[in-house]
């Protein structure tokens, strides 16, 4: 008896020095992992700190185009763009990812669905040149058969929606499983119509999860680079139509970076940074929502 | 492309660390004894990426023949040649256009020669632009194909380079434009994007290196080269000098160089490298001094 408790004290003790040993070096790896953005963030300040200090931070909004050999540096039109190709494609992205999770989760036949998301799942994993390569040669054509040159917002859109479609499906799939299964089946006893439970008690307990899956979809649109260089026909423009092609921010860096010197070099820092700001604001945007949707989710339980 | 270099880098430095070794035991190379003196060391090459595949190809023979001799390309574009020449982290700079009269601390070592021409998809039976048209193709005062003679009615794509290509410098100082007065609908990046933009539409203008057009026709992508000023683009007009759309690829150094960046200098002029040259599409200069170190 004796013994016993013993070797359960000694394992016990055993447990809480691996638990302290697992908590500090998850603290560790954390903070490297905090540490790794403020560094890049610092960097990404430290090399643009000669554009801001000679230039001004005004000239960058007030500039009239972008040609930094001959001393003009307007960003607006690119912030445009990157704004309007990110937004467009999570205006055609956001409905259709909604609406296969939905499908996934509520309505889809298992013999369909394990297939189906084997599909979002390798959608995911293509690589975006490769996305960037088939527009080229096949949606772009295409649309310029429609309206000239082709390389154009509306190809930017397209091609981005595609690419961030498995990204919103995917999270919310995720966001719209982690629903306790007793909803679904109080649902059931009051016998409510499944589109009542749909809209009344799935989507809004999962509210908040689906907006993060958006967010962060937003968030992959702004930052995706090589395919939409190669659809978005990349002149610094503000478009008057979506056949008109434009310049993203990450495509501005990608195209000039490696020929760039000095104070043309600085000033792609500064779009960086402007890049940076933005995808900032929308991960606080994220984490505002995903802890408003926290809280009704708190207000439920406790009425339980 | 950097980071391929950089691992290129670490792995370079194995391999000579373990020919080192090697060399240790074995007898002296033989490529060493015809030189007299033994060359050893690294040679960093930077700057333009026309160049790199070529120096890089010119690199590994050197290497044959000097094996304790390691040559490291890094591509960056031509600018970066010149600021890692001036600032002394690359021992040789590649740029691929003539120095400008700035420029003239650099000392410039041709390697070869590279013609730009202007190509359409082959279904656009416009045959030739004068100058004046492609000028004011560029600057957005023609923009139908009908206003050209033999022209279909549709509008013209304009595919121009992005700030910083050299590609985009030579056609810029030919044609006498600024790249502000260029109204573009297409910015590309490197010569492959280029074709692959103008093969997919039938409406587009672009420019792009002779090799690399030459190397896309010869795979039977519809695409067509025009002539100017009466010549048409190709090696042999490149090489006797009547292109006029050409520009000269240049290795830099500043200052006296260490024996070994001089050996390669003189290994890259020589008619030793003159199928690597041709390989790559580019044309040889014609009249390349012999090394003398060369047997």
């Amino acid at each position: 008896m004796q013994t016993f408790e013993m070797s359960q004290l000694s394992s016990l003790r055993r447990a809480h020095r691996r638990d302290r040993i697992l908590r500090h070096s998850l603290r560790l790896l954390g903070s490297i992992t905090g540490l790794l953005v403020l560094l890049i963030t610092l960097f990404v300040l430290q090399e643009a700190w000669p554009a801001l200090q000679n230039l001004g931070f005004i000239r960058f909004w007030t500039d009239g185009s972008w040609h930094p050999l001959e001393g003009s540096f307007g960003l607006m039109p690119m912030v445009l763009g990157s704004g309007l190709i990110a937004l467009g494609a999570t205006a055609i992205a956001t409905p259709l990812g909604l609406l296969s999770a939905l499908f996934c989760q509520c309505y889809g036949p298992p013999l369909l669905v394990v297939p189906y998301r084997r599909l979002l799942e390798l959608l995911a994993g293509i690589p975006s040149v490769v996305y960037g390569f088939w527009g080229l040669v096949v949606l772009v054509p295409q649309i310029n058969r429609l309206h000239p040159p082709g390389q154009s917002l509306l190809a930017g859109t397209l091609i981005l929606s595609l690419m961030i479609l498995p990204t919103v499906a995917l999270l919310a799939i995720a966001s719209l499983a982690q629903i306790p299964s007793s909803y679904w089946q109080g649902a059931a006893a009051l016998s409510l119509s499944r589109w009542t439970t749909l809209t009344r008690i799935i989507l809004p307990s999962a509210r908040s999860g689906l907006f993060t899956a958006v967010v962060l979809a937003t968030g992959r649109a702004l930052g995706e680079t090589m395919a939409v260089l190669m659809v978005c026909g990349n002149v610094v423009q503000v478009p008057s139509s979506v056949f008109d092609p434009v310049r993203s921010l990450t495509a501005n860096i990608a195209l000039e970076m490696a020929y760039a010197t000095g104070d043309h070099r600085a000033v792609l820092f500064v779009s960086g940074l402007v890049l940076l700001a933005i995808v900032a604001g929308l991960v606080v945007m994220a984490e505002g929502i995903s802890n408003q949707g926290m809280s009704s989710e708190s207000v439920i339980v406790h009425e339980r | 492309m950097k980071k391929i270099s950089t691992i290129r880098q670490y792995s370079l430095g194995t391999v000579a660390f373990l020919m080192l070794g090697l060399t240790a035991c074995a007898k002296p190379p033989q490529a060493a004894n015809s030189e007299g003196i033994k060359l050893q060391g690294n040679i960093v090459l930077t700057g333009s990426s026309t160049v790199a595949p070529l120096a890089i190809e010119m690199g590994k023979r050197f290497e044959e023949q000097h094996p304790q001799v390691r040559v490291d390309v890094q591509t960056g574009g031509s600018s970066r040649g010149l600021a890692d020449t001036r600032n002394g982290s690359a021992d040789i700079g590649m740029v691929s256009r003539s120095l400008k009269p700035e420029e003239g601390d650099l000392t410039a070592h041709a390697i070869a020669r590279d013609g730009i021409a202007i190509i359409l998809h082959s279904e656009n039976p416009v045959a030739e632009l004068s100058p004046e048209q492609v000028v004011d193709i560029y600057q957005g005062q023609l923009t139908q194909w009908s206003d050209v003679a033999g022209g279909p009615t549709s509008p013209i794509t304009v595919v121009n380079k992005a700030e910083g290509r050299s590609t985009l410098d030579v056609f810029l100082k030919h044609f006498d434009l600024k790249n502000s007065e260029i109204q573009a609908q297409v910015i590309i990046g490197d010569n492959e994007q280029g074709i692959k933009t103008v093969t997919g539409n039938p409406n587009a203008i672009g420019y792009v290196s002779i090799g690399a057009a030459e190397h896309s026709i010869g795979r039977g992508e519809p695409l067509k080269m025009l002539p100017l000023d009466g010549v048409s683009p190709s090696t042999t007009t490149l090489q006797d000098g009547t292109f006029p759309l050409a520009r000269t690829l240049n290795l830099v150094t500043q200052g006296a160089s260490e024996p070994t960046a001089q050996a390669f200098l003189q290994f890259a002029q020589s008619p030793q490298v003159q199928d690597l040259i041709e390989q790559q599409n580019f044309v040889p200069i014609e009249s390349a001094p012999l090394a003398p170190s060369t047997p």
